[in-house]
């Protein structure tokens, strides 16, 4: 029987909480801002001796990712927690950790790269990895971190998918703001998540196997990728079941991309992360004023749901997408592209406009969404849409 | 210590027929150290360099032993990681409470003494149960012979040139069994291929020991030091003989000279340019006018050698 308990507390500190539950026998972690009250929090279940994980304090994040991929090698449950420099740091590791396979799931506190430093939210770290062969999962709000955590899990050691999985929250914005969170009883997410079966682990002492071999020299490198492809694709309908069978447990929904008041809308807004409650704040005051706003929330960007995106948008009349990052050169951040394309296939063409904003922690103010929203409805009515992407609120 | 006899009866664990050039001092190195290690269950994580990419070109493995290999700069946090899985799954009941397992991380100079100095820095502080083996053979040799923090001053090598207005690298080594045992690591040692006693002796103390252990051993490359094939071992004991490579051991933070260069205290050290003599990336350090920088190299080794000495308590 599942017990819930509301509590009133951060992000970081459930992400902490849903690690303990899951009960990693290795978390390797280096403390970065906004990251650090996970490690902390972490390290406090170790001093409390309420977990078995061996808990190694590495000295970069470099060696987080090595040590993870090691122990994950090895046949353990591994779960580690970083952003921003220090998700750079790793990016070679990030694509080692997939490349071989290793279920190893990551929280990321969204914070803006260098330079120039800064530590405030954005999704620039994230989408600088998202083409390293992660499943890549972003909350809007700290339950959703709590319970994307968990599901990220069940999903990386599935033995249909079996690749790394990262989820993402926005720092400060979720990371650290107070917050009313449902929790599951730790026996409810043991049992859900199950116990990992590691495939030829480092340890099965008796069975020698040789992990990170070389596949050069006219080796199957080229086919080890195309098995990774074929590992992501497949993990689009395990992250929905997943889903599906989080939302038994916990009574809560989950899905690739979230909709809301979408079954008429003429104009929508397309979002990642936090801000997906602004969004959903102003299309509410739009609906009141009389405009057919909706709001579309991705949720799973990696595997990204084009399919479930086009059906989400095919009846629109203009279309925005709010990018948290760049993709400098590119026509547009990394949303904005992923939509385009998912958007390529429809029948009718619709209009999408592209909005970069939030970097660096730059505010949100609802004013910002409302022109977005005003900009669509001027679109929806025959105006041109703006050529090239617009600074959302940049001075 | 276990004797010829008991070592010629361990598995080798590492097969025959990688594709390591001749005479290469890598293999040797592994194999004198393995069979040292004793017949424990041995996890192996290995740097990117010649060593892994020679002995796990996929679908083959020379690794009769679990082995892993991560990236270059990594071999120490990989296996950090690794004797941190064992610890848990060990606690967990997952593995038998009376389980032992060995681990140990190898890497090149390259992976050791510059870009996983870090890591290994770090894996030592932490006090993981490894062997650290690094087999200094002097440069980055997998990519073409380029210059490391390890490959000695007036070495010829791809990124540190001989030509008119520098002759091969400036730089003297680094010392970095120094900076190991510096860390207040259980054991270290340096030892050399040459010296397979010596070298098995110190491997089976470094496994023995409770928490990190670390073992800087020399090892020829033919191919980087331009030397032949066939005097690899002769090479390397020159290195010791001359008092290049001097092999000591650092127990519990006491320095101690070995036997071998402890000898030549009494029977004196043969001069560096019997070392360098034989190999190729030395010669232009024998043309008239580069005597003054041979005399250089020999006062950086007797300084060397002295400073060893102290360390150990000799006079």
């Amino acid at each position: 029987m599942t017990e819930i308990r509301t509590v009133a507390t951060t992000g970081n500190l459930v992400v902490a909480e849903a690690m303990r539950q899951c009960r990693p026998d290795v978390v390797a972690a280096y403390p970065i801002t906004p990251q650090t009250t996970i490690v902390e929090e972490f390290a406090k279940y170790v001093a409390q001796g309420r977990v078995h994980t061996e808990y190694v304090t590495v000295e970069s994040e470099h060696s987080a990712m090595s040590a993870c991929v090691g122990a994950s090698a090895a046949g353990a449950r591994v779960m580690t927690a970083t952003a921003s420099q220090g998700l750079a740091l790793m990016w070679e590791e990030l694509h080692i950790a997939s490349g071989m396979r290793l279920p190893i799931v990551m929280a990321n506190a969204n914070r803006a790269l260098s330079a120039p430093i800064n530590i405030h939210c954005d999704h620039g770290d994230a989408m600088g990895a998202r083409d390293t062969g992660w499943v890549m999962l972003f909350a809007e709000t700290a339950q959703e971190a709590y319970d994307n955590t968990i599901i990220a899990l069940k999903v990386a050691e599935d033995p249909e998918v079996l690749l790394p999985a990262m989820s993402c929250l926005d720092g400060f914005i979720t990371t650290h703001s107070i917050d009313r969170i449902e929790l599951l009883d730790d026996d409810t997410v043991t049992g859900f998540v199950g116990t990992y079966q590691p495939q030829n682990a480092l340890l099965d002492i008796d069975n020698a196997v040789s992990h990170g071999c070389f596949a050069g020299l006219g080796g199957p490198y080229f086919e080890f990728k195309k098995a990774q492809r074929m590992a992501i694709d497949r993990s689009k309908a395990v992250v929905e079941r997943v889903g599906n069978e989080f939302t038994k447990v916990s009574g809560r929904d989950f899905g690739l991309v979230e909709t809301d008041m979408m079954d008429d809308a003429d104009v929508a807004i397309v979002v990642i992360g936090s801000t997906a409650g602004n969004v959903r704040h102003v299309a509410k005051e739009m609906r009141a004023g009389g405009v057919k706003a909706g709001i579309v929330k991705v949720r799973c960007f990696r595997p990204f749901p084009h399919a479930e995106l086009a059906a989400a948008l095919k009846g629109c009349r203009a279309v925005a997408v709010l990018d948290r990052a760049e993709s400098f050169g590119a026509e547009g951040g990394p949303l904005y592209l992923e939509t385009r394309s998912a958007l390529y296939d429809l029948e009718s063409r619709i209009p999408v406009v592209n909005y970069i904003y939030g970097l660096g922690g730059s505010d949100v103010r609802l004013e910002l969404i409302h022109r977005v929203y005003a900009d669509l409805s001027d679109i929806a009515s025959g105006s041109a849409a703006p050529s090239g992407l617009v600074y959302l609120g940049a001075r | 210590m276990a004797t010829l006899k008991e070592l010629t009866h361990r598995e080798d664990r590492l097969a025959g027929g990688h594709r390591l050039c001749a005479g290469c001092g890598a293999s040797i190195a592994m194999r004198q150290i393995m069979l040292g290690a004793g017949t424990d269950p041995l996890v192996v994580g290995c740097a990117t360099g010649c060593l892994e990419v020679s002995t796990s070109i996929y679908p083959y493995t020379s690794w009769k032993t679990p082995f892993i290999h991560n990236a270059f700069e990594n071999s120490a946090a990989t296996v950090s990681g690794v004797e941190a899985a064992f610890k848990a799954l060990q606690r967990d009941g997952k593995i038998a409470a009376d389980k032992k397992v060995k681990f140990m991380a190898v890497g090149g100079d390259g992976g050791t003494y510059d870009i996983g100095l870090q890591s290994l820095s770090g894996a030592m502080e932490r006090g993981h149960d490894m062997v650290y083996v690094c087999y200094d053979n002097g440069a980055y040799m997998n990519t073409g012979i380029q210059r490391s923090s390890a490959t000695p001053k007036g070495a010829w090598a791809t990124t540190s040139e001989v030509g008119k207005a520098q002759q091969g690298k400036p730089q003297k080594r680094k010392d970095l069994t120094s900076i190991i045992a510096a860390h207040g690591v259980a054991y270290a040692a340096q030892g050399s291929i040459s010296h397979w006693k010596d070298l098995a002796t110190k491997a089976e103390k470094a496994f023995a020991a409770e928490g990190p252990a670390f073992i800087n051993v020399l090892a020829t490359c033919p191919r980087g030091w331009r030397s032949a094939y066939n005097k690899s071992v002769e090479i390397a004991k020159l290195a010791v003989q001359t008092g290049y490579w001097p092999l000591f051991e650092v127990e519990a933070g006491e320095w101690k000279m070995s036997t071998a260069s402890r000898a030549l205290i009494k029977a004196g050290r043969k001069p560096v340019a019997e070392f360098l003599k034989p190999q190729g990336r030395f010669k232009h350090l024998f043309a008239p006018e580069n005597a003054a920088l041979l005399a250089e190299i020999q006062a950086d080794v007797d300084e060397y050698w002295a400073y060893v000495m102290g360390r150990c308590g000799e006079e």
